[in-house]
């Protein structure tokens, strides 16, 4: 593998797994439980979606096929999607959005503040612009984990469910292979295994002001930095691309 | 000096084109008509988000995604200073809400229309945005301060919606032919429906006669419809599409279009209910509406409890 190879692959890993939680997200607006988080939520879908955008953009640059980010975003089929499983898995109740939101934003706030340390300049700068937007994700997330886990029966039993749902995908966001492990070394990629200790240190203060149980013994589901994934992403992409593959010369 | 009257003051007020704020004396018919009005309009907006909203999912660029998705937040944010100007009339969301979901209250029912291409994106932020505009312009001075000073806001966004609008329709219609067929089909059916929004013709409009008067409105549906029309044709011929009005001519001596009137029974069809989506969009509201109950309950308890502690401290 080249370094240009691992460096398409690390920005299609990120690019993806923005994207397809931005469309996630989205599939809440003008379905929201009030207004304001309605607005709320579409605005961290914006957010998430302008990073994807970004991080697409690059890719296909470095590839340097001639591609747009909209060739890759619309004309790559699951098997070539690289993002996280946790980004795919159904919205739910809105327990399970926000719970999921929490441990991604957790996760995503330590990555981006230490990829904008990257040598690599174009990551650098998105990260830089992402960390002021994730501080702000990850404060709405965790405000709602704990209102959930502090206000009524209902809502904690949904925020626990929730949380058992969700929990082992989560595990997958530190994974790393022969990418990382190249772009390590030339100062590019974040060392995923520096985070882990602070996020689950994070996280379990979370989950005990939410009086939350992190489901025991759960085993890891991997699989998507070989572009293996659930069932939900090929109905995802099919909603998403069906229109520029019916019409595949159109510009927009 | 004599006794004071309200009525004559405010008479004097609404002469003078002052502003009438919140804690100024106002006739009750007033407060309803107003009432009436900006609650109705802010809850097109939230029912506004659901057609478009269709596509996000859908939209076929990274770009137009962060285009669609951004205009529909901003109606929803439209919908949440209206629902708070209203507020300052003495009603409450919970009870505009409510009128809204027991479909007591009306909305504009140009969004009882499907979008059912990706070009109906396009013609709804050209056409009905379009329409809205010619509406609200005038309500930026309208004399009720409060929705006078959401319009401006509100004006100056829907008039970058429109120009996203009748850009995307650019693009179909410049586009592929199976591009530019989906913008003339979207023309075709969301001409009338647009032209309908003005409301009834002057003959036939109960609610215009106060509102003129109290100058909450400034012009009547007809001059309106005219003055969209004539706007919108030169932009229609631009894209090189067909309006679906055999009998629209230039008439030198008005200075103005011609056109066939919208089918009006069509239009109060529509408004009792049964246009194509009434029920699909109600239904809507109310599933999001009762399936958020639990997360409004929980913030409800959260923050008592948070207050209880405060307290006990």
């Amino acid at each position: 593998m080249t370094s240009q190879e691992a460096l398409v692959n690390y920005t299609l890993r990120l690019g993806d797994t923005s994207l397809i939680l931005a469309q996630r997200l989205s599939e809440w607006t003008g379905h929201g439980p009030f207004l304001e988080e309605d607005l709320a939520l579409t605005n961290i879908a914006l957010d998430i979606f302008g990073r994807a955008k970004a991080l697409l953009e690059y890719a296909a640059k470095v590839e340097g096929k001639g591609r747009t980010e909209d060739d890759i975003a619309f004309f790559r089929s699951d098997r070539e999607y690289f993002n996280a499983l946790i980004t795919e898995q159904p919205n739910g109740d809105y327990a399970k959005t926000i719970i999921r939101q929490a441990l991604i934003d957790c996760f995503d706030l330590a990555f981006y503040t230490e990829l904008a340390k990257s040598k690599d300049e174009t990551l650098a700068g998105i990260a830089a612009k992402s960390i002021k937007e994730i501080t702000y994700h990850k404060r709405h997330s965790f405000s709602w984990v704990n209102r959930f886990g502090n206000g009524t029966e209902e809502s904690f039993n949904r925020l626990q469910k929730g949380l058992n749902e969700i929990w082992p995908f989560a595990g997958e966001l530190f994974e790393m292979n022969e990418v990382d492990a190249l772009l390590i070394k030339e100062g590019v990629a974040v060392d995923l295994s520096t985070l882990k200790a602070n996020w689950e240190k994070e996280i379990n203060q979370l989950l005990a002001k939410a009086n939350l149980v992190a489901p025991e013994g759960t085993y890891v589901q991997t699989g998507s930095r070989k572009g293996l994934h659930g069932e939900h992403l090929s109905y995802i992409l099919a909603e998403m691309q069906s229109l520029p593959r019916m019409h595949p010369t159109a510009k927009w | 000096m004599g006794v004071v009257n309200f009525e004559d003051l405010f008479e004097a007020k609404l002469a003078k084109n002052d502003i009438i704020e919140p804690k100024d004396w106002m006739p009750d018919n007033y407060r309803k008509h107003l009432i009436r009005q900006i609650s109705q309009h802010a809850h097109s907006e939230i029912v506004g988000m659901l057609p478009e909203g269709n596509w996000i999912t859908r939209a076929p660029s990274l770009r137009a995604k962060l285009v669609l998705l951004a205009k529909v937040q901003d109606e929803g944010g439209h919908g949440l200073y209206l629902y708070t100007a209203a507020e300052s009339l003495g009603t409450s969301r919970d009870e505009m809400l409510d009128a809204l979901l027991t479909g007591k209250a009306k909305y504009s029912s140009i969004f009882n229309y499907p979008t059912l291409t990706w070009a109906d994106v396009g013609a709804v932020g050209w056409l009905v945005d379009g329409a809205a505009i010619m509406n609200q312009v005038m309500l930026q001075r309208t004399s009720y301060g409060p929705y006078a000073r959401a319009m401006v806001r509100i004006c100056k966004e829907e008039s970058f919606h429109q120009r996203q609008g009748y850009e995307l329709m650019t693009h179909l219609a410049f586009g592929t032919p199976a591009q530019k067929e989906m913008a003339q089909d979207a023309l075709n059916r969301w001409w009338y429906p647009t032209l309908m929004m003005f409301g009834p013709p002057d003959i036939e409009s109960p609610n215009s006669e106060n509102a003129l008067k109290w100058r909450i409105k400034r012009e009547t549906n007809d001059e309106l419809r005219q003055r969209f029309v004539n706007q919108t044709m030169p932009q229609i011929e631009y894209l090189g599409l067909v309006v679906p009005d055999k009998n629209l001519k230039w008439n030198e001596a008005k200075k103005g279009y011609d056109f066939s009137e919208p089918d009006w029974t069509e239009f109060k069809a529509v408004i009792k209910g049964n246009g194509p989506c009434n029920k699909e969009r109600l239904a809507s509201r109310n599933k999001s509406h009762s399936e958020g109950a639990w997360v409004r309950e929980a913030a409800a308890a959260y923050a008592k409890k948070q207050n209880e502690n405060y307290q006990a401290a």
